[in-house]
């Protein structure tokens, strides 16, 4: 059994590309849901429109960036559009809408109808080839020890954890400021933030646009270091797996999402390495599991690991103890 | 004081009042079959304290609801320093002037005490998004709030308690916190629904004392209470509401003899002196909210 091997692998998974994804949708999540309050559960609409905008101006003949910039605003689009049944609704209605919206989403991306645009379930290839072509590092492997990266995806995980880096600037410039100061007021509680002449419908739509915003990055980023979209990898699921970030990292912690997806895929990555490891070298009896279940159950490992965090430490990583002990109602 | 210009008046409800800093007129709230409020007409004294006073289900919260923006009312207008408030939300009559706090203490839990003060303070620069990323338009302003939300802090005693969260302090000290961040608003008017339920008797004679400075400072004051002892204490003016309509209203002592205003309370125990009045009012229990 090699656990640098596993180590390895871990480490890799934890600084790669699906880490750097899940920072950025954490980080966008965190706005709206750790900061606001807002329970939006189709956070992978965001991402959706990001990528999309991305893959179908360039398909369309436009330039790369310019669908980056298509793709941000259709997000915060969807944000604003996100933020209008909050005028009425509040918590689990509004996470039942958003749910709703981002699925509507991703079943119009993937119809027919709309498949002269879409490419329908085949998604769209090739896109991003002028993004490759600045590529400043030549053919070939980087990295340091066993950790490495070719040098097409070392430029796309760069250019990512840049952009991870930027968007934690912006939320800790914005939430250490009195802007900030009227988000949580909104999370504990909407009324008196209300009383206090807070126009909280207004904070909520920047909220979600925001967010929305952030989130597409990680839409766009997914899109050009694939060089792919489909509309299934836009599943509810993914939406989850980024609030299990955020509540790993800490809730409304400037870097909880960042520590939560680095560690989510570490943890996710290195249970699979050892797991696998273990019943291909018959440490695990074949009875019990085989090498073709360690996928399903490295997922099992995950969310008992998840209860057990809620059960001991709420607040996640980065949260305070203190805070988590007070019931926000 | 404007709060003896009340002194000449009649006690009659609906009485027009020398300076009146609130007018409400038909306000009508109705929930399905239920007409929760029905005030025909109603004039608050500017500079005044004015006890709400009524049996649950009065309609007294919903009329504050109402009145300050959190409800809609099916008919009727009414304004605020002669302005027409039809129409606003909840933020933007608090901005003018009119601000309230709540039956259940609606203390911001998991943020720090001075940041429940600052977050009171209305027209701050760094509230806005651009705003916010530029700290040195701010920052200049942030202190001086703090500085103000200090001072007020410490009038209400909760100086010590600066940077402990929220939520960490008694039921009391919260009701004496969103007192002390509603100033922070600046208000001309504070509608207080319920100042001193759930507060021990030597923090509710703390609580009246900081009402009555105010009072005296030139505030205006509306607050809904069901302590009798609170209400004749510190009222210049009371008026009474039974099932959403206003049955009285007068100075205390008029209110206190008025029959219109024991049937209402004390139904058939009609004509007893004012002890068992109070008894028979009773608080809710905690948690309910007559909406």
């Amino acid at each position: 059994m090699d656990i640098v091997r596993s180590l390895v692998d871990a480490i890799r998974s934890a600084l790669g590309a699906s880490a750097v994804m899940f920072a950025l949708a954490g980080v966008g999540l965190n706005v709206m849901f750790g900061y606001t309050g807002l329970l939006n559960f189709g956070h992978v609409g965001s991402l959706l429109v990001g990528g999309y905008g991305v893959a179908i101006t360039v398909n369309l003949g436009g330039p790369l960036w310019l669908g980056v910039l298509i793709g941000i605003a259709a997000a915060v689009v969807l944000g604003l559009i996100y933020g209008l049944p909050t005028l009425r609704l509040r918590e689990d209605y509004l996470a039942i809408v958003t749910i709703a919206a981002a699925e509507i989403l991703r079943l119009l991306t993937r119809s027919s109808a709309l498949e002269p645009i879409t490419k329908g379930v085949f998604g769209i290839q090739k896109f991003a080839d002028s993004f490759y072509s600045l590529n400043p590092f030549p053919r070939g492997v980087y990295g340091i020890w066993k950790i490495t990266w070719d040098a097409n995806t070392l430029w796309a995980i760069l250019v990512g954890w840049v952009l991870v880096g930027l968007s934690v600037l912006l939320v800790w410039a914005l939430t250490r400021a009195p802007w900030g100061r009227v988000l949580k007021a909104i999370r504990e509680d909407e009324d008196a933030a209300r009383s206090l002449g807070k126009n909280v419908f207004g904070y909520k739509l920047q909220s979600l646009a925001i967010g929305g915003a952030i989130g597409s990055l990680a839409g766009i980023f997914f899109a050009v270091q694939t060089q792919s979209v489909n509309p299934d990898s836009f599943q509810p699921l993914f939406t989850f797996l980024a609030y299990a970030v955020v509540i790993l990292g800490g809730p409304g912690r400037v870097l909880g999402p960042v520590v939560g997806s680095v560690l989510f895929w570490f943890l996710l990555s290195f249970t699979e390495a050892i797991l696998r490891q273990a019943t291909l070298a018959g440490f695990i009896p074949a009875w019990l599991l085989t090498a073709q279940e360690v996928a399903a159950v490295r997922w099992i490992l995950v969310g008992l690991g998840l209860m057990l965090l809620m059960a001991f430490r709420p607040q996640g990583l980065f949260g305070s103890r203190e805070e988590s002990l007070i019931d926000a109602r | 004081m404007p709060a003896e210009l009340l002194d000449a008046l009649p006690s009659v409800p609906g009485i027009p009042k020398p300076d009146p800093i609130l007018v409400a007129d038909g306000v009508t709230r109705h929930f399905g079959g239920l007409l929760a409020v029905d005030v025909d007409h109603l004039e608050i004294q500017r500079g005044a304290i004015t006890g709400l006073i009524g049996p649950n289900g009065a309609g007294k919260t919903t009329f504050f609801n109402v009145l300050t923006g959190f409800d809609t009312p099916n008919t009727g207008s009414w304004s605020f320093s002669g302005r027409d408030l039809a129409g606003l939300s909840a933020y933007q009559v608090a901005r003018l002037g009119m601000v309230r706090t709540f039956q259940l203490t609606k203390a911001l839990m998991r943020m720090a005490v001075i940041d429940n003060m600052k977050l009171g303070a209305t027209g701050q620069t760094g509230e806005g998004v651009l705003g916010a990323l530029l700290p040195w338009r701010w920052r200049q302003q942030e202190k001086e709030i703090e500085a103000r939300a200090e001072v007020i802090l410490d009038r209400f005693t909760l100086g010590p308690m600066r940077d402990d969260l929220a939520g960490t302090l008694s039921g009391g000290q919260r009701k004496l916190l969103e007192l002390a961040r509603a100033l922070m608003v600046k208000p001309a008017l504070l509608m207080l629904d319920e100042p001193t339920a759930g507060v021990n008797p030597a923090l509710t004679e703390s609580l009246l004392v900081h009402i009555k400075a105010l009072r005296d400072e030139g505030m205006s004051v509306v607050f809904i209470e069901h302590d009798m002892d609170v209400i004749m204490d510190i009222s210049d003016w009371i008026v009474v509401m039974a099932e959403g309509k206003v049955i009285a209203e007068g100075r205390p002592a008029d209110v206190a003899a008025n029959p219109a205003v024991i049937d209402a309370y004390l139904g058939r125990e009609h004509g007893e002196a004012a002890t068992p009045l109070e008894d028979s009012i009773g608080d809710r229990p905690v948690g309910e909210q007559d909406r």
